[in-house]
């Protein structure tokens, strides 16, 4: 696929907008915030977090009561990561982010305990941590992972079976620290799940954030990330396969806030059946203290059949003129037909052509994972979504 | 004895400004170990010809037929043509994001055999062909065309046509943009395939440069999305010389 510089609104097709007159634009970091559900205004569906998504379909977790009990949790074992639930109430929650909106003030407000992963230790490690079978009545959650300075280790936050959650996972990583997250969605086809992730990278820390979506009916995860430090840096990935009738929905943010700091944010998707849709929004705000920032952001998304609908809104904020780079791109476009010719005329059967190159174009994300066994179960995940048409 | 016949090929494509006639009534025959060069001037339809015979959908065929040992090539899909024996190497090779030169290489030797090659001696071949084109065993990880130089996609085309070895190949300006030392590399490669497997080629190029490496058994003129003159090498001689000026050439350029 030829990528390109940002599309004007019009090449998505979008017309003028239908919520009104045009809001002067306000500076991402300047959002309202709180913990306290009843601090939001109820939601309507027109502003502009939640105008992409389907509200009417989870209005109990944005404003209902919420089962806030423990989740069910299982965990793999790894020299070094420490589970443990805090209460609410600990020292240790709330020190990367707090809600911007509704859904995930009400899962704030509504959980009783908080599950607490901790990495330490210099060596490499992996811990998957799965949620499974969460019923389908609404509940609340919140995560708490943080690397302790220096360590390292990938956590995999799994998620499989029924689930009707809204969740915050906050993600602190300490100084020097290089901590992976993955989270996977892999919920059963009537499951919705909105989290909030809040990330505070430390000095000269690094979180590469993966979000991979590819089950459930409406998934939103929308990631924050402050670099809050020195030197901080995010590799912000996305991967998401969207089906028929399946919404998948990532509203990204990256603030810069500290000078030499960098972000890569690339979250690439592919849509397949009538009403598959997809949303992408990334927000990148370089502060003025960020000089020296180095930032680009890109969403690539590959339309397989009609019926699909791809938003992709990339917004790039500048409040300082001392930096090394800001970047962004996004595209959405069908199959390029010169791929398809050029391996059939190899020998290469259509079919078998166009799974090589949506896997080609999915695997750029895959890739980067790192770890072996995990990719090689995605890629089969993704086989069985290509199948599946 | 394999032979790919060209009779009376029409070919037309779509434009924003209508439809345009490229080809106008194409004969050629060209027979197994035949190098037949194709020599004209910027949109003359030597390039539209190497797609037609691919089965480029942009190119509509409105008259005429191609023939492979007797079968229809024209009503076969792309990569059935691949699959009886045809290839071309292209000016333009595409880039395959995500998709190895390996796996690639192995998918397609797979779907032009049938079965897949057997491991062992496949990635001997793969390497002794890589070698022999003076490619870096890395390339084999890197993904298809994806940041290769000019002179590296053109190795790459050669490298598939040596391991998937057609009977007939159709060489699209594989010359052009090419340093001598690349040109030395890529035209001994088809040597090589020409050698060992009997191939036949259409070699298409802009310029005499590449005949020094490659010798054609026969020369063809093209002008006008027809044939204009044939011969032995020495045209090709002839046209260093004296170029294209005396087929009073003065159509508008299309590819």
């Amino acid at each position: 696929m030829q990528s390109t510089a940002m599309p004007t609104p019009e090449q998505h097709g979008f017309r003028a907008h239908s919520d009104g007159p045009v809001v002067p634009v306000q500076t991402r970091s300047e959002r309202f915030r709180s913990t306290e559900v009843a601090d939001f205004a109820p939601v309507t569906g027109r502003e502009h977090e939640w105008k992409y998504s389907p509200v009417a379909t989870f209005a109990d977790l944005i404003s209902g009561d919420l089962d806030g009990s423990r989740l069910e949790v299982t965990s793999t074992d790894a020299a070094g990561v420490a589970l443990s639930w805090i209460a609410r109430d600990d020292a240790r929650i709330g020190r990367a982010g707090i809600p911007e909106e509704r859904a995930s003030a009400n899962a704030w407000s509504s959980f009783d305990e908080a599950l607490l992963v901790e990495v330490s230790g210099e060596e490499a490690k992996t811990v998957t941590v799965t949620r499974s079978d969460l019923g389908t009545s609404p509940r609340a959650a919140h995560t708490v992972i943080e690397a302790a300075p220096f360590s390292r280790g990938l956590v995999v936050l799994r998620g499989i079976g029924d689930a009707r959650l809204t969740e915050n996972v906050e993600i602190v990583v300490g100084e020097g620290a290089n901590l992976e997250v993955v989270s996977l969605q892999e919920w059963s086809d009537e499951s919705v799940h909105l989290a909030s992730h809040f990330a505070r990278i430390g000095r000269d820390a690094r979180l590469k954030h993966i979000v991979v979506s590819l089950g459930g009916k409406v998934v939103r995860v929308n990631p924050s990330t402050h670099l809050a430090e020195q030197g901080s840096d995010v590799e912000a990935l996305g991967l998401y396969f969207s089906d028929a009738g399946q919404h998948l929905e990532q509203q990204v943010f990256v603030h810069h806030d500290a000078p030499h700091t960098r972000s890569r944010v690339t979250y690439k998707g592919a849509l397949q059946g009538e009403g598959a849709r997809s949303v992408w929004i990334g927000d990148v705000l370089i502060g003025n203290a960020a000089t020296g920032t180095d930032s680009y952001e890109q969403n690539r998304n590959l339309v397989l059949t009609d019926g699909t609908r791809a938003d992709s809104v990339p917004n790039l904020e500048i409040e300082t003129g001392d930096i090394e780079g800001a970047g962004h791109a996004s595209a959405t476009g069908r199959f390029d037909d010169e791929q398809l010719f050029y391996l059939q005329a190899r020998g290469i059967p259509e079919e078998e052509a166009r799974r090589l190159v949506v896997r080609g174009f999915l695997n750029e994300v895959v890739q980067q994972i790192g770890d072996a066994e995990l990719e090689e179960r995605l890629i089969r995940a993704l086989e069985a979504e290509l199948q599946g048409s | 004895m394999s032979v790919l016949e060209i009779k009376n090929l029409h070919v037309n494509v779509e434009t924003d400004q209508g439809t345009r006639e490229i080809l106008r009534g194409v004969d050629l025959t060209i027979r197994e170990g035949e190098i037949h060069a194709i020599m004209g001037p910027n949109g003359s339809g030597k390039s539209t010809l190497a797609y037609t015979i691919a089965g480029h959908p942009k190119y509509t065929v409105v008259q005429g037929e191609i023939l492979l040992d007797g079968e229809n090539v024209l009503e076969m899909s792309v990569d059935e043509r691949a699959r009886a024996g045809m290839f071309l190497a292209m000016q333009y090779p595409v880039e395959i994001p995500g998709v190895t030169v390996t796996n690639f290489l192995r998918t397609a030797k797979t779907a032009i055999d049938g079965e897949a090659p057997s491991i062992r001696t496949w990635l001997k071949d793969v390497r002794g062909a890589m070698s022999n084109l003076k490619m870096d065993s890395a390339f084999a990880e890197r993904n298809v065309n994806e940041g290769f130089s000019g002179g590296e996609k053109k190795r790459n085309e050669i490298l598939q046509l040596e391991l998937l070895k057609p009977k007939f190949a159709v060489l699209d300006e594989t010359d052009s943009g090419l340093d001598v030392d690349a040109l030395k590399v890529v035209s001994e490669g088809v040597n090589r395939a020409h050698a060992n497997t009997g191939l036949g080629i259409l070699l298409i190029t802009h310029y005499t440069r590449i005949l020094r490496y490659i010798t054609p058994d026969f020369v063809h003129v093209f002008v006008a999305g027809r044939i204009a003159e044939q011969g032995g090498p020495e045209l090709a001689d002839r046209l260093e010389e004296e170029g294209y000026d005396r087929y009073h050439v003065a159509e508008s350029a299309t590819q």
